[in-house]
């Protein structure tokens, strides 16, 4: 079969949309299959062969809402995720701002061994900082899990403001300069308005991925500054079947953030995708 | 100075009753099983005659929770004021001085906790933790299957018999398999069922030098069997299976045995949860040369940790949720079917749970002849049925339970299995010198 130029343009534009479709569906299944679950009972959750039509029971939710202080949670993943990520921003927009425009012979190495220690296995620091949490009276309170999460973003923080702060051409500090700018004012009313997009999708995936993280919540924590993880984790259960409440827990975590990413998704896409100033 | 007098008065009164409503938080960690749950639902009974203690729960994954009050109680981080522990822990933990001694008062009636429960959990007389419910293992098995094959299961068969009847009952293609056991490594997984198996077959972790002795005959016969048993007659992906997966498979009606914890009765008989409930029967664990140690014993308990600033009210918490008033609280709210089982005599004596649960009487027998002291053919220097009561066992019961689940899932041979095993078992106790 000969087709025409335009005709073969069109299937192409039309396989690849169906192939975006499909991976996408792949990638998003997990989710759409933990939401369903979270509408089925034990029983029907374990179902054989796998069941796509039933009748949804909210079951699962109130169990987990009356098992639990849902609210509570919700709440330490807010206070931790927003606390973090304000005070990860408030050291690396500075620290970035140096990096990209006086580098010294070893920001290049400072920049790397920044990345490095994201290489560390979090375990491997458990000990000590569960001590150290210990000894200045930070088991189990958010503020532990602050000062934590902002350590742990602030090498991938500080990365990706270099990045874009690199891209704002020197010409135009330098304009500044010569118009008598301190550094403050520099910072304030030149490089942060240029690069708001990408200090913004900076701060929102900082977010997803304190709001995301288990293992420091799980740890640190007990009955008062549990996240939305700890939360999901404690519904594992050794001897029993859990899977729908555990998907209803899931969901409920999930969906704070699932919402808050679709309406700022504009604004992800574009911090990460174009860059500062293009 | 009337005014003055009126103002002390009224300051002392305000100053009261600040004291009066201040009640004391009492942080408890435990894990997500269906009890659990229950005794945190049943937490206001509990607060309403003791307005002076307030209940704070942390419900957490089992290794998480291993993990979380190991750390705790080894660091002295005062985070849990009550602890749920298990059999293996209790004792290990009361010897170092991890624990209070638990002391109730006479009430309580501690000769009515099953003396297995209570052995199992105390370090000379002293009890370290007080059993909130417990359990053996046993066989549960599709009766209609059995039956329909024309054979029969007493307690205690042989393990052939059990082949035999697996062979027989085995039919894939009506997605029905002969039998389901725990593949999954892990010493409380595969490692927890194995070991009662090997020590049916003669087998035992440790000489009485501490030597490990999986490169022993009876282990070998042991592993042997249950691979070739799991291979032919059992789920494709058996090496992946734990308790919570084998229920869902034996609940769908696709296991005709499983030999696992007597808990797992009362999830299968019960109607909401399994679509097989009325076919169900029970029977004591197989046997093959001995029937030492060839069911295990575990019970899931309460525990104050050492160093607590709140041991009395931990104590008395401990007291109430072990109660025989504690279980009639819960037939009361949700039926004698639910109660916590494996703790009591008078639990079993009564005539109404032996009504609502079938599986009373099994569970019962099994608990009672499980033996922690004498639980292999052969002497060894340990405690425990399905684990050897020391620190190391852990690391030991994982390396080796990943050995024997790569045998079963055909990555390795029995015989590398075993040779990889007591290498790595020998490594542990050299390492902790036990020996040079």
């Amino acid at each position: 079969m000969n087709l025409t130029l335009s005709q073969r343009k069109k299937v192409s534009t039309w396989s690849l949309g169906l192939l975006s479709w499909i991976v996408a569906l792949v990638i998003f299944f997990p989710i759409l299959w933990m939401v369903m679950t979270s509408f089925k009972t034990e029983l029907q959750a374990i179902s054989t062969p796998p069941l796509f039509m039933w009748e949804p029971t909210l079951e699962n939710f109130s169990v987990v809402q009356e098992r639990s202080d849902y609210f509570k949670y919700a709440m330490n993943s807010v206070i931790t995720s927003f606390g973090a990520t304000f005070l990860a921003l408030l050291i690396a927009v500075p620290a970035a701002y140096s990096m990209a425009f006086s580098p010294s012979k070893r920001t290049k190495d400072i920049l790397l061994w920044m990345l490095s220690t994201k290489m560390l296995p979090a375990v491997g620091v458990l000990m000590p900082i569960y001590l150290l949490a210990q000894s200045t009276g930070l088991l189990d309170n958010v503020f532990s899990l602050i000062i934590i999460f902002t350590m742990i973003n602030l090498p991938i923080i500080m990365w990706m403001l270099f990045t874009y702060f690199k891209e704002i051409p020197k010409d135009i500090l330098e304009a500044c300069r010569m118009d008598g700018a301190s550094t403050f004012a520099e910072l304030r009313y030149i490089v942060m308005p240029l690069s708001w997009g990408g200090i913004a999708s900076t701060g929102l995936l900082s977010i997803v991925l304190c709001w995301n993280e288990a293992f420091w919540s799980i740890n640190l924590t007990a009955a008062d500054a549990g996240t939305l993880t700890a939360l999901i984790a404690s519904y594992s259960s050794p001897e029993g079947l859990f899977w729908a409440k555990l998907s209803a827990a899931s969901t409920l975590a999930c969906a704070p953030i699932v919402v808050f990413g679709w309406f700022c998704q504009k604004q992800l896409v574009q911090g990460l995708t174009f860059g500062a100033v293009k | 100075m009337k005014k003055m007098k009126s103002s002390v008065v009224a300051l002392a009164m305000s100053l009261g009753v600040v004291g009066a409503v201040q009640a004391t938080d009492l942080t408890i960690a435990t894990v997500n099983n269906g009890h659990m749950v229950e005794m945190q639902k049943h937490s206001s009974s509990f607060e309403a005659a003791n307005p002076d203690i307030n209940l704070k729960w942390v419900t957490l994954e089992e290794s998480a929770l291993r993990q979380r009050v190991t750390t705790d109680i080894a660091t002295k981080g005062g985070q849990f004021d009550v602890m749920t522990i298990g059999m293996y822990e209790a004792p290990i933990w009361g010897a170092k001085g991890w624990l209070e001694e638990l002391t109730f008062s006479d009430a309580y009636d501690i000769d009515d906790v099953l003396p297995a429960m209570r052995g199992g959990l105390s370090v000379g007389d002293k009890l370290y933790a007080a059993p909130f419910y417990g359990e053996s293992s046993m066989i549960m098995y599709r009766k209609d299957l059995v039956a329909a094959a024309g054979m029969t299961i007493e307690d205690n068969p042989s393990w052939g018999h059990i082949r035999d009847v697996a062979a027989a009952i085995n039919s894939p293609e009506d997605g029905v398999y002969g039998i389901c056991l725990r593949g999954k490594p892990g010493w409380g997984d595969n490692m927890a069922f194995l070991t009662t198996m090997a020590n049916s077959f003669g087998a035992r972790w440790f000489d009485e030098d501490w030597k490990p002795q999986l490169d022993q005959p009876a282990w070998a016969h042991a592993v042997t069997f249950y691979i070739d048993l799991l291979t032919k007659y059992g789920p494709p992906g058996s090496s992946s299976n734990s308790f919570n997966e084998i229920l869902a498979l034996y609940n769908e009606g696709k296991c005709g045995m499983w030999i696992d914890a007597t808990i797992a009765a009362s999830f299968v008989t019960d109607p909401k949860q399994s679509k097989v409930a009325d076919q169900v029967a029970f029977a004591q664990s197989p046997v093959a040369v001995t029937n030492r140690g060839a069911n295990w014993l575990w019970a899931w308990s309460l525990a104050v940790p050492a160093g607590t600033q709140k041991s009395a009210e931990a104590q008395k918490f401990i007291e109430w949720a072990t109660s025989k008033e504690y279980i009639e609280l819960v037939a009361k709210a949700k039926g004698w079917g639910s109660v916590p089982t494996g703790t009591r005599t008078s639990t079993y004596n009564n005539p109404k749970f032996q009504n609502a649960a079938v599986f009373a009487d099994a569970e019962l027998k099994a608990i009672l002849s499980a033996d922690p002291d004498n639980s292999t053919l052969e002497p060894t220097p340990y405690t425990g049925v399905q684990f050897a009561a020391i620190p190391e066992f852990q690391a030991i019961g994982v390396a080796v339970g990943q050995q024997i689940s790569a045998a079963l899932a055909g990555k390795l041979t029995v015989e590398k299995a075993l040779e990889q095993a007591q290498k790595a078992a020998d490594r542990e106790m050299r390492k902790a010198r036990y020996y040079k």
